[in-house]
């Protein structure tokens, strides 16, 4: 194997357009025909429950410690130009535009993706999948678009939480421990807060976050080596990869919606 | 369809959820308040416009009464056409005259109205004539300078200063 044979190059090149257009497929699968599970939604519910109900805490409690924490930072900051009463402006566009939706991801992808990958990567490991195909059962139809679709749904939902939980925590430590006025904390939010540019822009990145990394897990399992190790890399490959593509495409969208 | 556990979790989650989609828009987008109050347009002219932006608040004696919609040049005259959304329940003389200030120092710049003392009121699609500018930094030194200048050249160098 060297790089300068041209057999490898075009071997490699080929395997890893094989390997889009298998992910290409996949995908279609389910945004398309997969919308169909929604009509079974017990399948879904029960997903939701499993990817939103368990991730809530950690969602929430993160959400409450980045507040205090932008709370404390811009406080200290707007201070210097005397104008601390802007803080609520602060913690909340932050939160809304960009902290809530991408944070909200990377723990998503941290604490429902990595188990998405492992359960998916397990069933095939055990050849679950392939007795439903012997079945004439489609595992993609019936395993992976309930998943899929319970997170795009979860997504917006952690976010929303995260976004408004940090609101929350700005407040505490803004006016109840240094002692802004309470007042001017929301006013100057509310004046400089949209609903459509901040908060809707906002959702709409969580919104595709959520069929990324829900994507990104789904498809490391779907396509994991079926032994104890394939499945360990699967999980691993979840986590680095779905907080790369999340990041990625935050600085995409940031730049399509806010630079007009 | 048989119900189980699950429904009343997930409803659970879905309504938390629900509620702080609700938190962000009503408490730190203020929905409502920008949304439901109706308003009359009026147009200005300004020869200079500076910061301004659309939404910025137009504000009388401090309280915010409008908001700016739209702000374009004309070109048959020069100067920027700003288009002012007035809440209805604020009206102004005809002769209301409009001025673009700072709030503070590195403030944000707003329009401040001024009432004139006709009887009849600005009604939809008026036009205000009356403007102040905004006041660009670069004039002022500019001017501050030739005063200056104009001062030490009628006076001889050397005359002691009060």
């Amino acid at each position: 194997m060297s790089f300068w044979n041209p057999a490898d190059v075009g071997f490699a090149v080929r395997s890893k357009l094989a390997d889009l257009g298998q992910g290409a497929r996949l995908f279609a699968r389910l945004a398309g025909p997969g919308a169909r599970s929604l009509g079974r939604f017990s399948l879904v519910r029960d997903q939701i429950h499993f990817l939103g109900n368990y991730s809530l805490a950690i969602i929430a409690i993160s959400g409450l410690f980045v507040g205090f924490v932008l709370g404390l930072q811009g406080y200290y900051t707007l201070q210097r130009y005397g104008s601390a009463d802007a803080l609520g402006l602060l913690v909340a566009l932050s939160l809304v535009r960009e902290l809530g939706p991408v944070v909200a991801a990377l723990l998503f992808a941290g604490r429902a993706g990595t188990s998405l990958t492992a359960e998916i990567g397990l069933m095939k490991a055990g050849e679950q999948l392939s007795a439903m195909e012997m079945m004439a059962v489609d595992p993609v139809q019936r395993i992976l678009a309930p998943r899929f679709w319970a997170g795009v749904i979860t997504m917006p939902l952690l976010a929303a939480v995260f976004s408004a939980v940090g609101i929350v925590g700005g407040y505490v430590v803004g006016v109840l421990m240094l002692g802004l006025d309470p007042g001017s904390f929301w006013s100057q939010m509310q004046g400089g807060v949209d609903v459509w540019k901040d908060v809707g822009n906002g959702v709409v990145k969580s919104i595709v976050f959520g069929f990324t990394v829900t994507f990104v897990a789904l498809l490391q399992g779907f396509e994991a080596q079926p032994t104890p190790e394939g499945v360990s890399r699967a999980t691993t490959r979840t986590v680095v990869v779905a907080s790369l593509a999340v990041l990625g495409l935050d600085f995409l969208l940031t730049a399509m919606m806010f630079s007009i | 369809m048989q119900r189980s556990n699950n429904d009343i979790w997930v409803g659970l989650f879905v309504l938390i959820g629900a509620a702080a989609l609700l938190f962000l828009a009503l408490q730190s987008a203020n929905l409502l308040s920008l949304s439901f109050q109706k308003s009359y347009t009026v147009t200005a002219r300004f020869d200079n416009i500076g910061g301004l932006k659309p939404q910025t608040a137009i504000k009388s004696a401090g309280v915010v009464v409008g908001r700016v919609d739209s702000i374009t040049f004309d070109d048959k005259n020069f100067q920027a056409s700003v288009t002012l959304s007035l809440q209805n329940r604020y009206s102004f003389p005809k002769d209301s005259s409009l001025k673009i200030l700072t709030s503070g120092l590195l403030g944000e710049q707003y329009i401040g109205i001024e009432a004139g003392a006709e009887a009849k009121n600005l009604e939809q699609g008026d036009v205000i004539t009356s403007t102040q500018s905004a006041v660009v930094l670069e004039n002022l030194i500019s001017q501050f300078l030739y005063s200056k200048a104009a001062e030490g050249s009628s006076q001889p160098a050397s005359a002691p200063k009060k």
